[in-house]
């Protein structure tokens, strides 16, 4: 008979209640936002019980406002500037060897290539031993056993190129460096939960909520060359005052402790082509690093002349080393020791990468928003979502009475369960999505409608009110669960298809079709049923 | 006391005027496709590249002064137009000034959008961007490519459903159906010639999806009809079903349509495009839903032995001249 065992229903009941409960912060939206910023800040956080959910609904940057580009990373770029750098240690290592092989001029080549001609033939051989001698083996999983150089010869010219292994680590590692520092420059400005994401093989999407123009962020990641390799004068405090020329910095990692330097650096972070953890000859923990053509000159002197004298390794105006020149360092790879661990290495290695961006952006996509602009359209949503709702409401309720008012329960529920889900997982509510949700209001009532119209066909057959509603909800289910799975996939397409606002519609649309089923096929019939357990009537109409 | 949409029994023939009907509706697609062929769409920036500034202005909007401060800056094709809405404020006057792809750039450069500020505030002071969007042509390349694959795989996704839980008759029919919806709204926005952008694409989606909501709901009922009355004609058992499900297809269109008639008037001008994209989507889907799916599934006939029990039973096709 028309039942639903004590269990069911209180597990419907839970769930209602958890998802109302976890919709509840969106509704004191400012407040919780304020709480939660002073949580994360690790200030005294009032204002909100901390007992109850404090996720809240993302807002899109079409809502909130901001700037949304989209950046290729141009990664052949890097291949050039580590073909450059190659090529002084290729001359080097065949000069050593003048007799076998002559003369060594660099051909013209396209950028990524570095072609190599020598004066006798009869050295190609060997000259292509020699350089393949100075290939590195690739340290990644998938370029396991493979070197970075590939070499070939016909004649007396050479052909060098980068292995497809060691491009893809290349440019995997051009990512993370460009990523690396776009989110450092960006954190600079220290706005609310910006989005740096790769997307796909070579781009970046970034999105800053409060920036009133895309210009301003395009500026911020420009702005480069903050690393600077300058010479110590000497150890200071923070009081000293420098002379001509000089300035005073702070270490980055020990308190108190600061370096006169000279303010004319020996080499900047422009110059820098690659910087990678490394364990030194001891087997500890250090940075190697290599600058390109210029760079390696300019370090090569530099180190030449002033063999234990302190330098410094500068970023963001901080020290964040200055080791001794132990020895002459050529050929503009070095390495950078000190009481390193495993993991300060690797981030210096990081920050050392981050001081300039390894390759040019192009930026494909920009938008954006104002922030009245996105205001105004939440205005608009709320106020459209409130007036749509109400029309549906008295429209259900005209029409089903009763048991439209069940169905109306059921769709203000459904609506916060929505909020609910959404603030679980952190869903992006977008202007799209907003229009998702009142055409939710809309076509939730359909699983509704489907049953009670089924209920009234079935009523017809004079079964009795509480074998009508059984048959009722038993016969819909087919074309609730029919339609609604058609409505789902294209939910699913369109999430798939979707960037930024349409995909905030696909997640508002899916959400609300599952909802909605939810309460249709449970909440509404608990209510029916509690309502007939109570009234037992003798006839009902739907 | 109760409203009823539709009164209880009713005996519609929906076949009784097939030729205007069901071929009104494909003299419909065929004009559609005539007027996509004649005038094309108005695409957006998301799909031909450049650059859209929403303007606002305390002043009122002087088009034309607009259109002579831009001319000077020769940035090739540059339209601008006044965008009304009752949702604005009394002070609040609003444009959209959309300017082509540039030759040289992948996106719009950072100069062109300041000069272009510049000119503007030179015809009033006021003026503000409120948003600015670029696009360039190699994502707005991709994202015709995507759109496109999103539609076909939509469809695809939902004939496959549909087929495998029905008959490939009523795949076709539905297939059909939202052919003829996306087929009218395609159309429509080429004729009044609105903008054509993502957000369309998404309009056009979530159409397919209520469109076959429908017809998957009619289906569902012929379906059970099929088995009920055995010997019954298909074209009175697709009438019966119609009938059946005539209030559900009216009541859930009516709370539907309430719903965006709402958003229509009082969402804002951002989404309009999209809300009217997908309220005509409704009305044409709840039509085809009615007149178009169930005429192909007619035309196509039914296996009527389906459940393999009783083979003999009816004519195994409908005949068409019935009809």
């Amino acid at each position: 008979m028309l039942n639903i065992s004590p269990f069911r229903q209180a597990l419907i009941w839970l769930t209602v209640t958890v998802g109302l409960l976890l919709a509840l912060p969106n509704l004191f939206y400012d407040r919780v936002e304020t709480y939660n910023d002073a949580v994360s800040t690790g200030e005294d956080a009032t204002g909100w019980p901390s007992f109850l959910p404090s996720n809240l609904v993302n807002l899109g940057l079409d809502l909130r406002g901001g700037a949304h580009l989209l950046a290729e990373v141009n990664t052949p770029d890097v291949y050039a500037s580590i073909m450059d750098a190659t090529w002084p240690e290729v001359r080097d290592a065949l000069a050593a060897e003048r007799d076998t092989v002559g003369f060594v001029t660099r051909e013209d080549s396209p950028d990524d290539i570095l072609v190599v001609r020598i004066s006798e033939p009869a050295g190609a051989a060997r000259a292509a031993e020699i350089v393949r001698g100075l290939a590195r083996p690739i340290q990644t999983l998938t370029g396991a056993g493979s070197t970075d150089i590939e070499v070939s010869t016909s004649g007396p010219v050479l052909t060098i190129q980068l292995s497809d292994a060691e491009k893809q680590a290349v440019d995997d590692r051009t990512m993370q460096q460009s990523l690396e520092i776009i989110r450092r420059r960006i954190d600079e400005v220290g706005t609310r939960e910006p989005t740096i994401q790769r997307q796909g093989t070579d781009r970046i999407l970034i999105q800053v909520p409060g920036v009133g123009s895309s210009a301003e962020i395009i500026e911020l990641i420009g702005t480069t060359a903050q690393l600077t390799f300058q010479q110590v004068i000497g150890p200071a405090g923070a009081d000293a005052t420098p002379g001509v020329g000089q300035e005073i910095l702070p270490s980055i990692d020990e308190q108190g402790v600061f370096y006169i330097l000279d303010s004319v650096p020996v080499v900047t972070g422009e110059e820098l082509v690659d910087a990678q953890p490394a364990f030194d000859q001891n087997g500890r923990p250090a940075v190697n690093f290599r600058f390109n053509v210029s760079g390696a000159r300019k370090f090569g002197d530099y180190t030449l002349d002033h063999i234990g004298t302190q330098f410094a390794i500068v970023l963001d105006s901080e020290v964040i080393s200055a080791p001794v020149i132990q020895s002459h360092i050529p050929g503009g790879s070095g390495i950078i020791t000190g009481n390193f661990t495993v993991e300060e290495s690797t981030n210096l290695a990081v920050l050392l990468r981050a001081g300039a961006l390894p390759a040019s952006l192009e930026f494909l996509e920009e938008r954006t928003i104002g922030p009245q602009l996105g205001q105004d359209s939440i205005d608009a949503g709320q106020r459209a979502a409130m007036v749509g709702g109400l029309l549906v409401i008295v429209f259900m309720g005209m029409t089903y009475g009763l048991f439209g008012i069940f169905a109306n329960i059921a769709l203000i529920v459904n609506l916060g369960l929505i909020f609910g889900v959404l603030s679980l997982i952190g869903a992006t509510l977008t202007l799209p999505g907003i229009a998702g949700i009142v055409l939710t209001v809309g076509m939730a009532v359909d699983a509704n409608v489907l049953v009670f119209e089924r209920i009234r066909e079935e009523l017809k057959t004079a079964k009795g009110p509480a074998r009508a509603i059984e048959l009722g909800y038993e016969r819909a289910l087919s074309a609730i669960i029919d339609a609604n799975i058609t409505t789902l996939i294209t939910a699913g397409i369109l999430y798939w298809l979707g960037s930024g606002p349409v995909r905030g519609f696909a997640v508002t649309l899916g959400l609300g079709i599952i909802t909605s089923v939810f309460t249709a096929i449970f909440v509404t019939r608990a209510l029916i049923v509690l309502w007939f357990s109570r009234k037992r009537p003798k006839t009902i109409e739907v | 006391m109760r409203m009823r949409l539709i009164p209880d029994d009713t005996n519609i023939n929906f076949f009784k005027l097939a030729s205007v009907t069901f071929g009104g509706s494909m003299v419909l697609l065929v004009l559609s496709i005539v007027a996509f062929m004649t005038f094309g769409l108005n695409y957006g920036i998301d799909f031909r590249g450049g650059t859209t500034i929403r303007t606002e202005s305390t002043q009122p909007v002087d088009v034309s002064a607009y259109r002579t401060a831009l001319e000077s800056l020769e940035l090739g094709d540059v339209s601008i137009t006044e965008v009304f809405d009752p949702t604005f404020r009394a002070d609040q006057f609003v444009a959209s000034v959309r300017i082509q792809a540039q030759d040289d750039a992948e996106s719009v450069a950072q100069s062109t959008i300041d000069s272009v500020r510049t000119a503007l505030q030179a015809v009033d002071p006021e003026v503000d961007f409120t948003s600015v969007e670029s696009v360039g042509p190699k994502v707005s390349g991709e994202l015709i490519q995507s759109a496109i694959f999103a539609v076909i795989g939509a469809l695809s996704a939902i004939i496959i459903y549909i087929w495998l839980r029905f008959e490939w008759q009523f795949a076709v029919g539905g297939i059909v159906a939202l052919i003829h919806d996306i087929g009218l709204t395609i159309g429509l926005f080429s004729l009044l010639q609105i903008r054509f952008d993502l957000a369309i694409i998404a309009a056009l989606l979530t159409i397919v999806g209520y469109s076959i909501n429908d017809t998957v709901v009619v289906f569902d009922r012929v379906r059970e009809n099929l088995r009920k009355y055995k010997v019954m004609p298909l074209v009175d058992v697709l009438n019966l079903s119609a009938n059946e499900t005539l209030a559900r297809t009216m009541m859930t269109s009516g709370t539907t349509l309430l719903a965006l008639v709402a958003l229509l008037a009082l969402g804002g001008d951002v989404i309009r495009g999209f809300v009217f994209a997908i309220t005509w989507g409704i009305i044409v889907g709840t039509y085809s839903s009615i007149y178009v799916a169930k005429n192909v599934v007619l035309m196509l006939g039914v296996k009527r032995d389906w459940s393999k029990k009783n083979p003999a039973t009816g004519g195994r096709y409908a005949d068409i001249e019935d009809s």
